[in-house]
């Protein structure tokens, strides 16, 4: 593991109930800083699910429990005291779809800090510069700034919602399986974008691409469903550990393609 | 002949064009019949004049005046209460207790005839609150009897807007306030005015309320408190008391071209300020 990095997400005994369903056991992870951390493993194993507990995006689903914790920097997510407001600027998120508003390019990137309170002109076209810059849609769409966003490709649009993100200024990204509606090509161009990104921003992705995985993680989490239905966290690891050496059965069947 | 795919096609296709047609026929005969009727009776002195001789002479200004005024007072009131309680049905309650006695309150309200509402009006507002017949008694009819409409279609809207984009602005650490404002009102808003505007459509052509809460006063009224007959009170007094078939007819057909006026001033007024930019 690669234990030289400081940690940047940890998580403790993680649990989480949709209702009377056990969704993840026990989950236990240190997840580190400025580097890609890909959560893999078959359909249905709570790979989402546990992304979505970083930034409490479970908590908008009615009947949804958390025991145990995580903490970003020492601060406790599931805390009394936690400001899910401010945890949410601080990690960012890219969604499955390109889900653009039926705004203009511009309005699309400045709705966040704009609701974080800046309001000056010159600082929003600034921010709107810097992270269409970091995602390098900047040359691409500078000129078309008011035009609407629906109308660029739908990897231009996936490119938008990673800007969209940094836009708050996140210290951690997170990107629930953020390439599999796109092609090929757009693709590639996430990929290379996570990689230049990863040296600033600490990124989780969660796909079902396992050669995404060996291409752009650092470290891998491969997740099953027990016996019991619920989803564990069965390896954490070095990328290149995992897919070389992988200490689990379990983890060895399903990256040789017995299963999943 | 057989059944294959390929006639019931054909059958399908010709039997919802014939439908749809004779739909279109019938409600365009309609006008057309009443415009024929309608138009030549309306002239500038029908339209700024008020009626005499209990309407066989003279216009209808003053039901003109009626009509807007009674129109405009429910769909200000209604309209914060009906899009307010949409936005908490909506996005504020998770399917509890009060929300059922709401939506199945609702329900009821839109399923009963408009006469009954005329009845609590004026019960309540002309015998209890003493308000007498008057535009501010109608208004309050009106805007409780148009309630559900404008909640069911405001709701609708505001459920319709995709679930990813309260995801996005929450993911953004947007609040439920911002999140509502700056990603939901924008892509429902559409939809709300739309049951506005039939809400209005409602109120232009209120009948059976308006005569036992607005009256069937003829003067031009000075303020809300005075009682003023509505076009469609006007319209079927004319008819019914066997007044005037002829101003009937430039009546119903002022009626149908300020529906028609209110229609498209109102989807002109949301494309130029409400959808732009999408």
């Amino acid at each position: 593991m690669a234990g030289h990095r400081k940690s940047k997400i940890e998580t403790k005994a993680l649990n989480l109930y949709y209702g009377d369903f056990h969704a993840l056991g026990d989950v236990t992870a240190e997840i580190p800083e400025r580097a890609i951390t890909a959560i893999i493993g078959p359909s249905g194993c709570g790979k989402s699910s546990l992304l979505r507990l970083f930034n409490r995006m479970n908590d908008l689903i009615p009947g949804v429990r958390v025991e145990g914790n995580a903490f970003l920097d020492a601060m406790p997510i599931y805390g009394k005291n936690t400001d899910v407001v401010q945890l949410r600027k601080r990690i960012g998120m890219v969604f499955q779809k390109p889900n653009v508003f039926p705004m203009s390019i511009n309005e699309n990137i400045v709705i966040g800090p704009k609701s974080h309170g800046i309001k000056d002109k010159a600082d929003l076209n600034a921010i709107t510069e810097r992270c269409l810059t970091q995602v390098a849609l900047w040359h691409e769409v500078k000129d078309i700034l008011r035009k609407p966003a629906l109308e660029l490709s739908s990897g231009q649009q996936q490119r938008l919602c990673i800007a969209r993100a940094l836009s708050v200024d996140p210290e951690v990204i997170l990107m629930d399986e953020s390439c599999s509606a796109l092609d090929p090509e757009s693709t590639m161009k996430i990929e290379a974008l996570m990689l230049e990104l990863a040296k600033q921003y600490t990124i989780i992705i969660v796909t079902h691409n396992m050669e995404q995985a060996i291409r752009v993680s650092d470290i891998s989490a491969f997740m099953m469903i027990d016996d019991e239905k619920i989803g564990r966290l069965v390896e954490f690891s070095a990328t290149s550990d995992m897919f070389s050496n992988p200490k689990d059965k379990r983890t060895e069947d399903y990256i040789t393609g017995r299963f999943g | 002949m057989r059944i294959t795919a390929r006639n019931a096609e054909k059958t399908a296709k010709i039997l919802i064009w014939t439908i749809a047609l004779m739909v279109i026929a019938v409600l365009i005969f309609i006008i057309i019949f009443i415009l024929y009727r309608g138009l030549p009776v309306i002239n500038w002195n029908f339209l700024t004049e008020i009626p005499r001789r209990s309407g066989r002479e003279g216009g209808i200004a003053s039901p003109i005046i009626g009509t807007l005024s009674v129109t405009a007072l429910a769909v200000l009131i209604a309209m914060p209460f009906g899009v307010g309680t949409a936005f908490y049905l909506a996005e504020y309650t998770k399917g509890g207790i009060i929300t059922r006695i709401i939506r199945f309150c609702t329900e009821s309200l839109a399923g009963i005839p408009s006469i009954i509402y005329g009845l609590f009006g004026f019960i309540f507002f002309l015998d209890v609150l003493g308000l007498g017949w008057s535009i501010l008694s109608g208004g309050l009819t009106v805007a409780i009897m148009i309630l559900p409409t404008l909640i069911r279609t405001a709701e609708e809207s505001i459920r319709s807007v995709p679930k990813s984009y309260r995801e996005v602005s929450f993911s953004l650490g947007g609040t439920k306030w911002q999140t509502i404002r700056k990603a939901v009102v924008p892509s429902a808003i559409r939809g709300i005015a739309n049951g506005i505007i039939l809400s209005v459509g409602r109120c232009v052509a209120e009948t059976a309320a308006l005569i036992m809460t607005a009256g069937y006063e003829l003067i031009m009224p000075r303020s809300v408190f005075d009682s003023s007959r509505s076009l469609a009170v006007h319209f079927y007094t004319l008819v019914m008391d066997g007044i005037s078939e002829r101003n009937a007819y430039g009546t119903a057909a002022v009626l149908i071209i300020l529906v028609f006026f209110i229609n498209v001033v109102a989807n002109m007024l949301i494309n130029r300020f409400v959808a732009k930019g999408r």
